[in-house]
């Protein structure tokens, strides 16, 4: 492999010293001059008709500048995809959950705009909340959106080959159901957001967001702006995780706050409100049917699945798809069948989580899978990798596997985890267990329908030749974006990784689609490879002029200029550079000509040293309903070999060792991949043992806390032996692709399949609590 | 009523007035400028607030500003000294221990903690001192072999 100074290596991150120090600003850590505090009056009842709302006393208590409704915020709908934009900034006739939002109030402090709130008084007609999605199915169910009266807010049926022949043709075929529950994303940073709306019409929104350009476009169709006259920043942000990659009510209402005072306005979720909020994992209701020849082939998979969506379609139209298309590979898969159904029901709406509608399938299917290999006497590392796709294969439902390091994954796995010393030879109460996964490197298309390019980048050289400034809209929100698009500029430019300073997240640097769908690195990594290139070769042109020397002779490496066909005497230009620094420290010298004497000469010869670049996926497979989700211009993979430890008496499980393998595509930064690789895994623990949004009877969260709803604590993971896979994707800038969300596919079901391989029981119900491996084994020993 | 309080933050010292119901956590944020110190459920479950309060961790969303009267606090704004990064914090740069860094200035005041009770923690103490700060990102691993890998340095 080709050898690379600045990326594949184990570089600081950029912002590690400011994160490390408190230094970081994040959104809520903002404060503008005459700023007010925003709070959310949000409905105490699940479902209910708003027979009126009376605000008067609230306006009235001092210290409050304005208060506003749906009346004042009008009933544009909005929502993640046009084609099922359902929300309004207010409820105006019914609420439908829990924390669905009514008013907001402006006011000089929180206490006083809190003490407004609870001053607004909200005549109901409550109705019937319909918690369960299959109660909301029922025939003569009340409908949640008058425009879905039997609530299945969105349908998708899929066939690719013909399953029910396929089934025919099998020696064994079997039917599993599996269930997971509504997770949060429990990023540790709450929503937040200040609007800053000024005297010549320019709306300003800092934001905690996974997508500026999304909230920039929502906010300019919901308050009816010109787009040019709203910029949307993104300061730091406490992690997101799929749940920020869409615009909120919090931000339209401290905007519409902010235009109708002309103040700045800050509003701030509690942990309660983020739980409120939601937008998180679904939950997946699946039945899967698996056929298989005898020697273990596999021919045919149908798959059902009902999705829990909550109040509003959020992200969910593509989650509804995601929860088919990410089956098949990376197995070898003809024929595959999916009819997917997403419910509307009164709780907090669900959207996107790392792994994308994907995660609930994949651990049904590979637990089912190692059934299988179980019925046909398979070692479930054989059975896996007899079925295995490799590079250049395609899928069923047209994914290009244009890289595919799936079938090394496995193998390095299962020779680091000792699998072959280990399974099925380990005590009574210890177990192992495999499984494989893959995800997209971007989504194929943006969520609204458009020939808009998805990430620009700039990159502009300073005056003095110093410093490579690289401006783009891309969203670091904790994965490590500044990091990646900076060693690549710096690598494509040939400078060192301290001359690049990016500037990043703010919708005037360009486009970028944001954080979300594990896109970054793949998509803004090429606009931002680009723009380094299209300086490069300005610099080298104005060099090239100057010295004679055609441009091909010459490059850029390391921080110098290189003259591939030996000396040059550039001492012309040399001399030219100190003149114009006179005074200044650190004089040039030395063999080389430096990169900043080379842009100080391209600046005094051309003015402005700009150079863009701009990506958009090529023509991608798929021409079917539903293509759009699930095609990318690359896909990641895993393999993961899980121990743990069961509890025979109390049916308590240990984690112990978790060895993980991914395809990359090509590491720009070892270090941030693991770590996506080892957060990725801790999530995928927490949704395996315990997390698990609780309802009482009224719809309402009840363990909206961390000290309820637990996640993995540093008592809970083990350390993980992490080995990354490179396998050179010709789609992606350096040969890069994803790690971010394909990583925790295999999490969930090699834990159920080491549960198994200990304590000899099946558990399709998630979270796999204490007592839900009791009562399995309870039911075991009868 | 406001009250009067004294507080000793980063060594140096301040006279406040507070209101009685303003938490620690508060005050160092919207009064005194110090945003380091994060928020991030604001009822003690996710130890993101964590100060050094008179040599022990606290949440300082559980701790009410007149409470800490006369108290000596280290807030992460205090850790480094100059440009010059705590051991504790050079060992999260340099093994990758942050992501989104919400937790950060949390968790290096819990490690720095337990480096000054307990300069050779063994990788189970380390994991329980920092039990009580939670992080979504990192999967912990390498916080926990920034702060090994601190204690050595800390030895030198």
């Amino acid at each position: 492999m080709k050898k690379y100074s600045i990326i594949n290596t184990r570089l600081q991150r950029v912002d590690a010293r400011a994160k490390v120090t408190g230094d970081a600003r994040y959104t809520d850590d903002l404060s503008m001059p005459d700023m007010l505090y925003g709070a959310l009056l949000q409905s105490p009842l699940a479902h209910a008709r708003i027979e009126k709302i009376d605000t008067s006393k609230a306006k009235k208590l001092f210290g409050v500048s304005e208060v506003v409704t749906a009346e004042e915020a009008g009933l544009v709908k909005f929502g993640v995809s046009p084609a099922r934009y359902d929300e309004t900034i207010f409820c105006s006739d019914k609420v439908r959950y829990i924390g669905d939002e009514i008013a907001a109030v402006a006011a000089v402090d929180l206490e006083t705009a809190l003490e407004a709130i609870s001053m607004i008084k909200v005549d109901y007609e409550e109705l019937p909340p319909l918690l369960d999605a299959f109660d909301a199915i029922r025939e003569g169910a009340p409908a949640i959106h008058d425009d879905f009266p039997n609530n299945i807010g969105a349908e998708v049926h899929q066939e690719f080959g013909d399953v029910e022949e396929a089934f025919k043709t099998c020696d064994y075929v079997r039917t599993d159901k599996f269930i997971n529950k509504k997770q949060d994303g429990a990023f540790l940073e709450p929503q937040s957001c200040v609007a800053v709306y000024d005297f010549n019409g320019n709306l300003t929104l800092y934001t905690s967001t996974q997508s500026p350009h999304y909230v920039q476009r929502t906010l300019a169709m919901v308050l009816g702006l010109p787009i040019g006259k709203v910029r949307v920043i993104k300061p730091y942000v406490g992690g997101g995780f799929g749940p920020k990659a869409a615009a909120n009510t919090l931000e339209l209402a401290a905007c519409l706050l902010s235009i109708r005072t002309g103040r700045p306005v800050k509003m701030t979720f509690t942990r309660e409100q983020v739980f409120w909020h939601s937008r998180a994992r679904h939950q997946f209701f699946h039945e899967l049917t698996t056929g298989v020849k005898k020697d273990g082939t596999l021919v045919a998979l149908k798959n059902t699945c009902y999705l829990d969506g909550g109040a509003y379609s959020s992200f969910g139209i593509a989650t509804i798809y995601y929860a088919g298309s990410l089956l098949g590979a990376p197995y070898k898969l003809p024929n595959m069948k999916y009819d997917g159904y997403r419910i509307y029901t009164n709780k907090p709406a669900n959207g996107a989580q790392r792994g994308h509608g994907g995660v609930a399938a994949r651990a049904a299917w590979e637990q089912q899978l190692d059934i299988i290999a179980g019925e046909l006497g398979m070692d479930p590392v054989d059975f896996r990798l007899k079925n295995i796709m490799q590079k250049g294969d395609v899928t069923c439902n047209d994914f290009n596997m244009s890289s595919l390091g799936m079938k090394e994954c496995l193998e390095a796995v299962k020779n680091d985890s000792g699998w072959t010393k280990k399974k099925g030879k380990l005590p009574k109460g210890k177990g192992i267990g495999v499984a494989c996964g893959f995800f997209v490197s971007g989504a194929g298309f943006p969520i609204y329908r458009s020939e808009t390019f998805h990430a620009t980048a700039m990159i502009k050289v300073s005056e003095d030749g110093g410093t490579v400034n690289l401006y783009t809209a891309s969203a670091e929100i904790g994965q490590g974006s500044d990091t990646i698009l900076t060693q690549i500029a710096a690598e494509a430019l040939g400078v060192r990784y301290d001359d690049v300073r990016i500037s990043s997240g703010d919708t005037d640097f360009g486009i970028d689609l944001g954080a979300y769908s594990s896109r970054q690195t793949l998509m803004s990594g090429h606009a931002v490879k680009q723009a380094a290139e299209n300086v490069k070769q300005q610099i080298l042109e104005v060099l090239s002029g100057k010295l004679k020397i055609p441009i091909q002779d010459m490059d850029i490496k390391g921080g110098v200029i290189i003259f591939k066909k030996g000396k040059v005497d550039f001492s012309g230009l040399r001399a030219n550079y100190i003149k114009e620094h006179r005074g200044w420290t650190d004089p040039p010298a030395g063999d080389y000509l430096t990169f900043t004497e080379a842009a100080r000469i391209a600046y005094l010869e051309k003015g402005v040293v700009v150079g863009g670049g701009a990506y958009k996926p090529g023509e991608l497979g798929g021409k079917y309903k539903g293509a759009a989700v699930g095609t990318s211009p690359a896909y990641g993979c895993s393999a993961q070999v899980v121990e743990v430890t069961v509890d025979m008496e109390t049916g308590k499980v240990t984690v112990d060792n978790m060895t993980d393998a991914h395809d990359c595509g090509f590491a720009i930064n070892r270090t941030n991949v693991e770590g996506q690789m080892q957060g990725s895994l801790s999530m995928g623990l927490g949704e395996a043992l315990f997390e698990e949004i609780k309802f009482d009877n009224k719809g309402r969260v009840i363990n909206p806390t961390f000290g309820e709803y637990r996640i993995p604590t540093s008592l809970d993971m083990p350390n993980v032996k992490t080995i990354i896979i490179e396998s050179d994707e010709p789609n992606g800038p350096f040969g890069a692709k994803e790690v971010g969300e394909g990583a925790i596919m295999p999490t969930i079901p090699a834990i159920l399949n080491a549960i198994y391989d200990a304590a000899g029981v099946r558990i399709s119900e998630l979270p796999v609590t204490s007592e839900r491996v009791f009562m399995a084994l309870k039911k075991n020993k009868k | 009523m406001k009250k009067l309080i004294t507080l000793t933050i980063n060594k140096r010292s301040y006279e406040l007035a507070v209101a009685p119901n303003k938490t620690l956590a508060q005050v160092l944020r919207e009064e005194l400028n110090l945003p380091g110190t994060k928020i991030g459920c604001g009822i003690g479950d996710c130890g993101a607030c964590t100060v050094i309060l008179d040599g022990r961790t606290v949440n300082s969303c559980l701790v009410l500003a007149v409470q800490a009267n006369g108290s000596e606090i280290t807030t992460i704004e205090g850790v480094a000294e100059g440009q010059n990064l705590h051991p504790v914090q050079q060992a999260f740069v340099d093994h990758g221990a942050i992501q989104c860094g919400f937790c950060t200035p949390g968790m290096v005041l819990s490690a720095k903690n337990l480096l000054d009770r307990n300069p050779r923690p063994t990788e189970s103490q380390i994991r329980e001192a920092l039990s009580g700060n939670l992080c979504r990102c990192t999967g912990y691993q390498k916080i926990v072999e920034a702060v090994r890998a601190a204690s050595g340095a800390a030895k030198k």
